[in-house]
Parts: structure tokens; sequence; C-alpha cells
């Protein structure tokens, strides 16, 4: 397959015409992830409905993201593969899936795979809070691991984070 | 679009045609070994000898005092190490900027490890360096200092002649890396007070894999490459003759192009004024700041607004980063370059804007547009109809907007 850059044909056609970017009205769920310092910053939207069958599924996914074309693809493949599913099979979508939708990710890429399912397990973490429901467990521990690493960023670029808050504004 | 635009001439330049002609024989003709007493080392000699005066002329040097290497990286690792190593029992204390390109940068770190000592100076916000702080900084162990003629990235343009004249006073060896201005700007090592400096082949459309370091006569330098005793035993290495005479030829088209024009002010301080490419250039180059500025909200230009290489452009564009722009632009055909942290090796914002003040995410925003011998008015002007619809769609994905 024809390479652009190091990236696969089908990263660039994801990267060109990116699938669901933009904004959810009233959104569930946000996960905010990755920061500008660093390069990459994904924010995820989810509108939860129910399917026929009674169970909470993803309605609707939006994503807007900062970043390179690895951070672009990854973010548009993952509302492809989270559209429709169940909560339960969403929180499943890791970034195997995710580096195997794109026809792979230079190896120096892969953190954006990884930021993008995080981005989606903390959306659906969020819903989940708001809700007041129970967090399965296995999604805490996510959160909590995303948190800390989120910390630690934030204690070493403090200052520009501030920043960052600034230029999102509603 | 069908043709390509290539807008990275800094990054390297094609071979003009005119310069592979002329390397050609130099292949499987005229091929010999210099070293050789016989008629084909002597032809190869012949056509060392003239090359090294071809090159000598453009910068005022003598012969003698050009040394062929293999890269602008190895002239940069030679002046420092060599300089370093020779003149360790004057002093161990040298002095750079903080905007070098990386083998400066690196091979300083390294000296540091040797147990020497580098001090990196402040740049201002278009990446100058104050000639009061070279001063400054200067003491008695110090052996050297080694400030870029033009920055690569932002194009600044260094007073070297001035940072050059206060090394002459204070007897420290000045550097200068002008791989980015040799060919493209009048350089003339005796007015700026030079004793070392770096020039490249191909950032001036000569071959790949050949570069000189200009020495003054008398400097104090030891050898990286030990061996048969090349180049005054400075560089030891069978000669690349072939693109040696390939640099020499491409320093002739330049000269041609740029030959000086004497000012209407007799006795003006100034170099005499530089005609042709240069000028046609500045004007693209200006036009293309100007369009894109006008053009393009929350856009700025990074560098000095004339203290500048004719060729080069930089811009950081707010909310948005420098790969995913890259790579739109090479989809419609037209070749840029980066400093953001995403397109290098190692992850991490250029070392020149921040130096200049930007924070990482306005690095990572920032795209660099170098102009060269083929590039027309035409390829500007679709630059300036396709980048602000990129720029555009790239903030419509962004989390960030004004």
């Amino acid at each position: 397959m024809k390479k652009i850059g190091p990236y696969t044909k089908k990263v660039i056609e994801y990267f060109k015409k990116p699938h669901n970017y933009g904004r959810v009205k009233d959104p569930d769920g946000v996960g905010k992830v990755g920061n500008v310092v660093c390069g990459d910053v994904m924010w995820l939207y989810i509108k939860v409905g129910k399917n026929k069958k009674g169970r909470e599924m993803i309605k609707d996914i939006k994503f807007e993201t900062f970043g390179c074309v690895a951070a672009i693809a990854t973010s548009s493949v993952i509302t492809d593969l989270a559209k429709g599913k169940t909560l339960e099979e969403a929180m499943k979508i890791d970034r195997n899936k995710i580096v195997k939708s794109l026809g792979g990710l230079p190896p120096i890429k892969i953190h954006c795979s990884v930021l993008a399912a995080s981005a989606l397990s903390e959306a659906i973490y969020d819903y989940f809070k708001k809700k007041k429901k129970e967090i399965p467990k296995e999604l805490e521990e996510k959160h909590q691991r995303i948190s800390k690493e989120k910390e630690e960023i934030n204690q070493r670029y403090k200052e520009w984070i501030k920043i960052e808050e600034k230029m999102h504004k509603k | 679009m069908t043709k390509k635009i290539y807008l990275d001439y800094a990054a390297t330049t094609p071979v003009d045609p005119r310069v592979v002609k002329v390397m050609l024989p130099y292949f499987s003709e005229k091929f010999g070994n210099t070293m050789s007493l016989h008629s084909f080392g002597q032809e190869a000699k012949q056509a060392l000898e003239e090359s090294r005066e071809v090159i000598a002329d453009l910068m005022k040097a003598k012969p003698n005092e050009i040394i062929f290497t293999s890269s602008a990286t190895e002239s940069n690792n030679s002046a420092l190490k060599g300089i370093a190593f020779a003149n360790k029992n004057k002093g161990k204390h040298i002095i750079i900027s903080p905007i070098e390109h990386p083998c400066i940068i690196e091979s300083s770190k390294w000296l540091e490890n040797q147990g020497f000592e580098v001090t990196r100076l402040k740049v201002d916000q278009y990446g100058l360096v104050k000639p009061e702080d070279v001063k400054k900084a200067i003491k008695k162990e110090t052996i050297l200092v080694s400030i870029m003629h033009a920055n690569n990235e932002i194009g600044t343009l260094e007073p070297i002649e001035e940072i050059g004249k206060i090394c002459k006073e204070l007897g420290v060896y000045f550097h200068t890396d002008a791989s980015q201005s040799f060919g493209k700007i009048p350089i003339d090592v005796n007015k700026m007070n030079i004793d070392l400096m770096t020039v490249s082949s191909h950032k001036m459309y000569g071959p790949k894999g050949v570069a000189a370091l200009f020495v003054r006569e008398g400097t104090k330098i030891e050898p990286l490459i030990h061996g048969g005793g090349h180049e005054k035993g400075l560089r030891s290495s069978t000669v690349n003759i072939s693109a040696i005479v390939g640099f020499a030829e491409a320093v002739k088209i330049c000269q041609k192009e740029i030959h000086p024009v004497k000012s209407a002010k007799s006795g003006a301080k100034q170099f005499n004024r530089v005609e042709k490419e240069s000028e046609r250039l500045v004007k693209l180059r200006n036009k293309l700041i100007k369009g894109v500025l006008e053009k393009i909200e929350e856009s700025h230009l990074n560098g000095h607004p004339q203290k500048r290489l004719p060729n080069n452009v930089n811009f950081w564009f707010s909310f948005i980063e420098g790969e995913s722009l890259v790579i739109q632009l090479d989809l419609l055909g037209i070749a840029a370059s980066t400093g953001s942290a995403c397109s290098s090796e190692k992850l991490e914002p250029s070392h020149v804007l921040i130096a200049i003040g930007l924070k990482p995410q306005e690095a990572h925003g920032s795209l660099r547009l170098s102009l060269g011998r083929w590039t027309t008015e035409k390829e500007i002007d679709y630059v300036l109809k396709v980048l602000p619809k990129v720029v555009e769609k790239l903030r419509k994905i962004s989390p960030f907007k004004k």
C-alpha cells in the first residue's frame, strides 16, 4: 500500500475526511484527554440512548481534536467504532482495535490510539458519574490511571494548561 | 493539481542540471584518486584545487583555508571539537546560541561531557543574539564562540560581523554556521572577522555528501578524522571529487546570480547591493508573508520581519498542529515543513521556536515555507489560495477556537 508520510492510505483517508467531528449538543458525557503541550488534545462528546432491547447505547458521538494526522485519524475511527454500540461494547474498544481499523500506525504514533481509547472511556465514565450510576470496576481503574497521568502532566505544565482552558470558549 | 510545488528548499535543494552535467565525467572518466601521482590522479587533483579556489573566492578566503568535508554536520562537529581539543590548554569555555542546528547543540553537549564548559546565550523574540551578550559571556577561559549566520528554521540573520569583531578584539576564535546563507547572501570572512565557517553544497543546488569548513590560516585546530593526510591532514579520506566539482559549479552559478552591485553611496559601510535572485526571492517572500498574515486570522510570523533569509517564511497558526498542516498541504501538492513535536523523532517541539519564546502549543502550530530557484509567483499565489482553506479546515476539527 502506498504510504503518505509515515501513514497508511487508510489513516490518510480518515484524516482527509474525518467522520463525526464537532460537538454534540448537550452531551451526556465528555472525555477530555491529552494536553496541548505534548501536541495532542482529544475531546470526545457522547449522547447516550437506548437500543431496542432497552440497553444503553451510544446514540451520537463527536470529537474535537488538536493534533497530528494520527491523532485526527484515531479520533475519527473511534467515533465510527463506537457509534451505535452498547456502552458495554464500547468500553471494550481498545487501542489494538483502533490500530487494526487503520491498517496500522507508525510505532511513534501508537500513543494516539491509546489517547483515543482513553477519550472514549473517559466520556463513558463522565456519563456514569453524571447519572450517579454505579461505575464498573474496570472503568473506574482506567479513570484512575488516566487521571493520575493527567495530574502528572498538569503539575509539569501548570501555566500553559491555564491558557489552554482559556482558549476553549463555549 | 498535477504539478508539485516544492517549498522546502531549506531542507535540501534539487541539484541544478548544469551542476549534474559538470559532475558526470568525474564518475567514470576522471575518477582518479587525488593522491595518485599518475595522470588520472593529477587530473582529479587539479579539479580539486580549482574547486577549492571557486569556493574560497565566494567568501573572500584563500584557497588553502578551505577544507572539504562530507556534510555541514561534519564541518560543525570539526569546528567545535577540533578547536576545543586543540586549545584546551588555553581554556575550556565555549559560547553558542540556543538556536543553533542540532549538530552544534549536540556537539557542545558532548563536549560538556568531556569536561568543557558551554554557555548558551539568550536570543530575543526574533531569534537575534545581542553582540553585547557575547562580549559579557567571554572570559579568560573562552576559546570559541559559535553563532550561526542564518537560522535554518526562522531565517533570522545574526549580527555576525559585530560578533566577529568582538571575538577578534578579545582574541577568541569565531565560528559561524553559514549552511543556510552561503550562496544567498554575500559573505566576506575578512570583513566579518570569521575564523571558521561551515558551508554546505546541497542547500545551494549542489549535490549532497559534500560541504566545506573555512579555517583561517594559523588557526589551531585538531582533525576529527585521522588517516592519509588529505586536506592538510585536517580531514583524511579519499576525496569525493565528483561531489566537490559539483559543489564548485553550484557556487559559480550562485555567484552569477548574486553578483554584487556597487552601492550608490561611496564609502558606505554595508555590503555592496545584491541583485537578481535574492531580490526576486525577497519579493516573493514578502508577498507570501503579507498574504498569509492578511488572509488568515490568528497567524503569526516567526523570525525577524526584515533581518531574514531572502527565501525563508515561518509562521505559527493558533489552535492547530503543524504535522496535520504539512500533510494536508502535501495532499494538495505543496511540500513544506514544521517545528511541531509530532513530526519529530523526539516528540519535542522545535528548540528554536521555544528559544524565541513560543509556548509548546504555539510551536506545534508552526509552518516553514522556504523558497528557491524554481519558485514562481504562480506557486506563491496557489499557496495563498489553498493555505487559508487548509487552516480553516483543521480549526474546525480543533477543540480550540477564538
